[in-house]
């Protein structure tokens, strides 16, 4: 089932990806047209945009299914936890120190010590809300870190830049850029699926799982690794898009069954359709300014994981 | 498999909560755990696997000391069952018993024919068969302890350890699990539970250990367990009757 999912999803993506080369505020007949105004607008500005939306969705949707496995949390996410928060103020600080080439750098170590910090501070909770309520607590700690780097910026340009970076965005992408988050990606993802059987061990609690032979340190590095990689890569370039982590796999969940493992896949599959939908939706939106992607998700994926945490409190599965 | 645990003081922070505790278990034998809540009987099994340090003390597994064992080869020598065992995913039962296949190197979504004679074997001596497709979120609570006892048996471990297995059991449920138990017993595995349930210990274990506050009261057959040692542990007169088909507790 898990198999077919995959497939399913690969497919709409890719549908996806070709609907983002031929749609768009400028009407185009045939996207492989020779000419130089069609190939400039689709495969200098569309692709890449396009491809940095499923680059950043897949990075978000894998991330949030290898946390939640993780962390034995439905709510886990790199938004919801403050990884992509964080990623975005290392972001930040290089912008704000004048070394916007360090930008990534910035996000991904940033990325890494916010996803050791919740990982050891979350590991222990009993329930989601309780997980929530830390990622609350580092979210605000990075926007209110956020806010100073605002506060003191050198010129209203950098101002500009560092608020369009923290509402997160996939306008303007070059293939550069889906090369970094690419490539942190296709690492992350294979420390991730490294520790799939961690994950589905974890299933029976920290102690039972250490009892069938599962190496938890183990696991747990490689997915804090693995994530802080694919949410660093992902916020370096796109800013802080928050939900898909949450939304991905709570929705396959109903198709794929709930082995942590069995989801990382079509999650990030998932993720990358979606964002790619999302920015098609923000671009064709017809706006004076354009709409900002992490604005966009925060409107959509703020009730849907409203939605969720309701729906887990009603099972009794709150702390 | 044996399971040895000689002199063990542990610690919980600072609070010493088992001192000078001894108990062996050997193959083909039920070994129970007895003592009131707070006894130390959680802590003296967590050691003896090497998942709690001993402050003083030795456990060992078959000749091997507890500690010295990699998380790989501890779980091919003791299968372990917590007191309140978890599936925190709902994974349908065949796969959450296939979990047990850890160590094996197994996925549990992916067994091969070697991994799968094992957990169908666990469902079988568990009667779960008939529930393998069915979701941990769809059964009872004596179904869901049967799917982690299966979880236990999948392992094909020589040492069975079982923090109370039967809690919250209904009567019948609760004498199943002691027939699954009492047949992995003969075919020569060494079992070793806990419980609060001293007549169905009575049912199936051969040997006891009674703790109080961290400390052994009383260890052997049936014999051992007078009505001073139940009067000590639980703090009321209690005694053994011999009955007509096997002996059971009576609490004053």
């Amino acid at each position: 089932m898990s198999a077919r999912v995959s497939l399913a999803l690969a497919a709409f993506g890719a549908l996806a990806l070709l609907a983002a080369l031929w749609l768009g505020p400028t009407p185009l007949g045939n996207v492989f047209a020779a000419d130089e105004a069609t190939r400039t607008i689709v495969w200098e500005i569309r692709f890449p945009r396009a491809l940095a939306a499923w680059v950043v969705g897949a990075a978000l949707g894998l991330t949030g299914a290898a946390l939640q496995g993780l962390l034995r949390n439905p709510l886990a996410d790199a938004g919801v936890l403050g990884v992509s928060g964080f990623a975005a103020l290392g972001a930040v600080l290089a912008f704000a120190f004048g070394v916007a080439a360090l930008a990534p750098l910035g996000a991904i170590v940033f990325a890494f010590g916010a996803a050791m910090l919740v990982t050891a501070l979350g590991w222990r909770t009993r329930g989601p809300a309780s997980l929530v309520l830390i990622g609350v607590g580092l979210s605000s700690l990075a926007g209110g870190l956020i806010a100073l780097a605002l506060n003191l910026a050198p010129n209203p340009g950098a101002l500009a830049d560092l608020v369009n970076w923290t509402l997160g965005s996939v306008e303007g992408r070059s293939l550069q850029d889906v090369a970094l988050a690419g490539g942190l990606l296709i690492f992350g993802a294979a420390l991730i699926f490294a520790a799939g059987r961690g994950l589905q061990a974890l299933t029976l609690g920290e102690e039972a799982a250490a009892a069938i032979g599962a190496d938890l340190s183990r696991t747990r590095m490689l997915v804090v690794l693995g994530a802080a990689a694919c949410a660093g890569g992902a916020t370096a370039i796109a800013g802080v898009i928050g939900f898909v982590g949450v939304a991905a796999p709570h929705l396959l969940r109903p198709f794929v069954g709930h082995d942590p493992a069995r989801l990382l896949l079509p999650s990030a599959l998932a993720g990358g359709a979606i964002v790619v939908c999302a920015d098609l939706a923000v671009r064709l939106i017809p706006t004076d300014t354009e709409l900002k992607l992490g604005v966009a998700a925060a409107l959509v994926g703020g009730p849907v994981f409203a939605l969720i945490a309701a729906r887990l409190a009603s099972r009794g599965g709150d702390a | 498999m044996s399971l040895t645990i000689e002199n063990a003081a542990i610690e919980l922070g600072a609070r010493r909560v088992v001192e000078g505790a001894s108990l062996r278990v050997a193959a083909g034998e039920i070994v129970a755990l007895l003592g009131p809540n707070g006894a130390g009987k959680t802590s003296l099994m967590r050691a003896g696997l090497g998942l709690l340090p001993l402050a003083a003390g030795a456990a060992r597994l078959g000749d091997t000391d507890a500690r010295m064992l990699s998380l790989r080869e501890r779980a091919l020598r003791a299968a372990y069952s917590p007191q309140r065992p978890q599936a925190i995913w709902p994974l349908s039962v065949e796969r959450l018993v296939a979990l047990g296949r850890y160590a094996h190197g197994a996925a549990p979504d992916r067994l091969s024919p070697r991994d799968q004679t094992p957990v169908d074997a666990a469902l079988e001596a568990c009667a779960l068969t008939p529930l393998r497709a069915r979701g941990m979120d769809e059964l009872s609570g004596g179904e869901k302890a049967r799917a982690h006892l299966a979880r236990a048996l999948a392992q094909q471990a020589p040492l069975l350890v079982l923090d109370e297995p039967t809690a919250g059991l209904d009567p019948a449920q609760a004498l199943a699990v002691a027939d699954v138990l009492a047949a992995q017993a003969a075919a020569g595995r060494a079992v070793l539970i806990s419980t609060h349930d001293v007549t169905l210990a009575l049912r199936m274990a051969h040997r006891f250990v009674v703790l109080r506050e961290g400390r052994v009261l009383a260890m052997g057959d049936a014999a051992a367990l007078t009505p001073d040692v139940l009067q000590a542990a639980y703090g009321r007169a209690a005694r053994i009757e011999a009955g007509r088909g096997a002996p059971y507790a009576v609490f004053d």
